[in-house]
């Protein structure tokens, strides 16, 4: 099929972009997206062009790398489907495709299509884990676990950290990726000792990053490759409120061993 | 050169416990004075920052990826196991220690296998602990499934998605260390040379990939954890971003590579479309428990559509050659059978590289809803991939490349000949011999880097007296000039071809002469071709822009240097290795019945590579390889 991209195109960060037009003369539609961006470089490499920068990594919807807003939806038309997994069986011939960097205050583009998602790290920094020091862990099989509360604990842990929640919502807010966490580890009898504590320090470091609050769009929910479900947002917003009322501001971290 | 496995003696249940005794301890206090480098933040590089941190060391760890999350132990999905016996069904360590010096072919060492099998109960509680979302039963225990052709169910899961999770594990109390400072993260950085002072490994030299920056960080010991070399075949189940870099660079400065040539192939990934296939995808080998792979008997009948084939002239090979395994056989043995009939003509799909692994009975006896129940997630991939739907059409499927068994050389102790790196998970040699068994990919990585690392590297800290060292020793001056002389020649070259064009030409060749069969001639073929290669490699390159910025071009170019070096190691140990044996198969070397024919007499060894130098030619040492406890047999799945 034929095809023509609009792709933005930024040297980067600190200048500014536009879209380039690039025609595709022919795509075959068991390509991957990222199969015909691979062929679009290796035509623009040959005409001595600076080819597109993108992120991708394994290519099997799992690492969470890859990421773009096609035709104004992130991770393109396909439903629970990430970036690197869509088709070109899911366009047809002659239709024109814009493609754009995932667009938030705290995802600054650093070229072209490539974003700095750092930010995501820094709220799994501030309290995004169990703390269990290596070695000290009781018999696993010690600690119960009733089978759905286990299963709704993966269902959020199921969250690959892509930022199409971000990109998708009006607010740039990150609060589909922060519950998700909250929500798996807070599910979990592991998680309990933490739990209070957990939802302040990662709820006030995604505001520190600069992302949006949440004003029920569910537009995040709608684009999440692995179909998080917003009930996890709810879940942080009680653990939120409840937290704040029964605990006191945490002065000092702890550190470990050493 | 000797070497020496340093390996404990006496009973192999006592050798971890006593060798951690007369391990020498690094003062709790004293800690914090020693920096780490990890290069790597998958499930052993993760999980050995994580620790080295906790356990008060100052430690810097590097990734390619924008996060640590990302490491590829996250794409792995069938589960990790661990002789935990939770079902009673006879599991023991001893047991999974035998299953996996066996399922190596007798190629692995004994000790360290036995310790990895007995470390695999504690990296269960250690998970559990940290939230790793596992398969429970509905009383709440932890359940298990039988995996790989294991007579026991031991292994551990988290629906398909196993390895994401114990990654995240691992990524968790990774980020808690930066929190608290103890982890320096210096993710999107890679890198480009190994730092050897007095012949010690002093640290590395990286480049910042953002802004292009070549800088040199020095340390106290080094860590490499950097995964596989199955990106040298370029159509890989591997991630694009995979590499050898890291490994081939300490190489070149003195570290022994060791059994290249044992690589895995995986039998269930979706064949190849077209000439711009990028990557192939794994789909679990759990399938392999329903579906019934079969060819049409007659070439003539590859064209058809699967439905137009009737029953009698379907030929089910495997259940055919191998009554009592059928399908199950392991993945060497299925990958070659794919082969067989592939090369005989009988393949199906484009190019007539692909079986079918057909769910019609499976789904009129169970129903399409049960299928779906167990499957429906791989179900959909398929679907989204190939646009095929298949619960209507069998699915078509070829082995790939999928995991690599050789790696740098380690003692028992994971410390390299290079007194002061240490190498863990695929990245090093030393727990597979030359074939993995499935759930044991997860299982290393993590042993390696919450449970051996963090107590070797304190005996050797405690008893190595190190120098001072700076950015201006001039070892290190000299390692970052080569790294940076390196990327200007790539970005000199100016000539016509991608790096890309290079990579898959280098995978072709690789597939095709040392893939899932090997003989001489085409080893001695790829020997020959491949500095070919890599000569108009370094003089028709073409990688636009600069060195001083985001260049993905320029990243691709150096680990496509790397690999067209490492490949014709990887061809020249397949070629000196004149046995069968694990995932290497020598056509020349194999049973009247087709069957892989190992030469314990003269191979019963680990192969350890060394460079000479340019141009020179590689020497060859060797580790005797004893087997105390699990008497070498032949393998059997008839």
């Amino acid at each position: 099929m034929r095809l023509k991209l609009h792709i933005w195109r930024q040297a980067s960060g600190s200048k500014n972009g536009d879209f380039v037009e690039y025609n595709m003369p022919d795509v075959s539609e068991d390509m991957s997206f990222l199969e015909m961006l691979d062929v679009l470089n290796e035509k623009l490499i040959s005409d001595g062009k600076d080819p597109v920068a993108f992120d991708h990594d394994c290519r099997e919807g799992i690492c969470g790398m890859c990421g773009m807003v096609i035709n104004g939806r992130p991770h393109g038309p396909r439903v629970a489907t990430t970036t690197c997994q869509l088709h070109m069986r899911s366009f047809k011939d002659g239709d024109e495709i814009w493609i754009e960097p995932w667009r938030a205050q705290s995802f600054p583009v650093l070229k072209d299509l490539v974003v700095d998602r750092t930010s995501f790290d820094r709220i799994i920094q501030a309290g995004g884990y169990i703390s269990v020091r290596t070695g000290s862990a009781p018999e696993a099989n010690n600690l119960l676990i009733p089978k759905p509360d286990a299963d709704t604990a993966f269902d959020a842990a199921a969250c690959i950290g892509c930022g199409a929640c971000v990109a998708a919502c009006p607010n740039a807010s990150a609060m589909l990726f922060t519950s998700a966490k909250v929500s798996h580890l807070g599910h979990l009898p592991q998680g309990q000792a933490e739990r209070s504590r957990r939802v302040r320090s990662m709820v006030a470091r995604m505001d520190a990053e600069g992302f949006g609050g949440c004003t029920n769009h569910r537009e995040c929910e709608a684009a999440c490759p692995k179909q998080i479900s917003i009930f996890h947002i709810a879940r942080l917003n009680r653990d939120l409120i409840k937290a704040q009322l029964t605990t006191q501001e945490e002065k000092a971290v702890s550190e470990g061993a050493g | 050169m000797e070497l020496n496995s340093n390996c404990p003696t006496g009973p192999i249940e006592k050798r971890w416990e006593k060798h951690r005794f007369d391990m020498k301890l690094v003062n709790p206090a004293n800690k914090r004075k020693y920096n780490l480098i990890v290069v790597g933040s998958g499930l052993a590089g993760g999980a050995a920052a994580a620790t080295l941190g906790e356990l008060g060391y100052n430690v810097r760890c590097f990734c390619y990826q924008d996060s640590p999350r990302r490491a590829h132990s996250i794409a792995a999905q069938g589960g990790i196991n661990a002789a935990k016996n939770y079902q009673n069904d006879g599991d023991s360590i001893y047991r999974l220690f035998y299953d996996t010096v066996k399922g190596g072919d007798f190629r692995a060492r004994e000790s360290n296998v036995y310790r990895l099998a007995e470390l695999s109960v504690n990296i269960i509680d250690q998970c559990a602990a940290q939230g790793v979302p596992f398969a429970r039963e509905y009383s709440g225990h932890l359940a298990n499934r039988s995996f790989g052709g294991a007579q026991v169910s031991r292994t551990f899961y988290a629906r398909g998605q196993t390895g994401q999770q114990l990654l995240l594990g691992a990524y968790q109390a990774l980020e808690k260390q930066v929190n608290v400072g103890n982890v320096k993260m210096n993710s999107r950085s890679e890198m480009l040379e190994l730092i050897v002072v007095n012949g010690r490994a002093r640290g590395i030299v990286t480049r910042d990939m953002i802004s292009g920056k070549i800088e040199s960080h020095l340390a106290d010991a080094v860590i490499l954890a950097t995964g596989g070399y199955g990106n040298v075949f370029y159509l890989s189940t591997n991630a694009k971003g995979c590499n050898v870099t890291a490994g081939w660079r300490a190489h070149r400065r003195g570290a022994l590579f060791a059994n290249p040539c044992y690589t895995q192939i995986h039998p269930t990934c979706i064949p190849v479309s077209g000439e711009y296939q990028s990557k192939l995808t794994l789909m679990s080998e759990s399938l392999r428990n329903d579906g019934r792979v079969w060819v049409p008997k007659r070439k003539e009948d590859t064209g058809k559509s699967p439905q137009d084939i009737a029953e009698g002239d379907r030929d089910y090979y495997l259940e055919r050659k191998y009554p009592s395994f059928g399908n199950l056989v392991p993945r060497d043995i299925a990958s070659r059978n794919a082969k067989d009939v592939c090369d005989e003509g009988r393949g199906v799909g484009p190019g007539g590289l692909g079986v079918y692994l057909d769910f019609s009975d499976a789904i009129r006896r169970l129903g399409q809803p049960a299928i779906a129940e167990r499957y429906g997630n791989l179900f959909d991939m398929y679907e989204r991939i190939t646009g095929e739907n298949p619960y209507q059409l069998p699915m078509r499927i070829y082995p790939a490349i999928h995991y690599t068994m050789g790696g740098l050389w380690v003692d028992y102790n994971l410390m390299s000949n290079l007194p002061g790196l240490f190498v863990a998970g695929e990245a090093n040699f030393s727990d597979h011999g030359a074939n993995r068994l499935g759930a044991s990919a997860l299982m290393q990585g993590l042993a390696d880097g919450y449970f051996i690392i963090p107590y070797t590297i304190g005996n050797y800290l405690a008893q190595t007296k190190l120098e001072a060292v700076s950015d201006s020793t001039a070892e290190a001056r000299e390692a970052l000039q080569a790294a940076e002389a390196r990327v200007k020649t790539l970005l000199n070259i100016n000539g016509k071809r991608s790096p890309d064009s290079f990579h898959k030409e280098l995978g072709k060749l690789c597939w095709d002469k040392c893939g899932m069969a090997r003989d001489a001639k085409g080893l001695e073929e790829a020997i020959r071709r491949i500095p070919e290669i890599r000569e108009e490699f370094w003089k028709n390159l073409r990688v636009l822009g600069e060195g001083g910025s985001l260049n993905q071009t320029l990243e691709k170019a150096g680990r496509v240097a790397d690999f067209l070096e490492f490949g014709e190691l990887m061809c020249l140990d397949a070629l000196k290795r004149e046995e069968s044996c694990g995932g290497h198969f020598r056509t020349e070397h194999q049973t009247e019945d087709g069957e892989a024919k190992r030469d314990d007499e003269n191979f019963t060894y680990a192969a350890a590579w060394e460079w000479k130098g340019e141009g020179q030619a590689h020497a060859l040492h060797k580790e005797r390889l004893d087997f105390e406890y699990v008497k070498p047999t032949q393998r059997s799945y008839k």
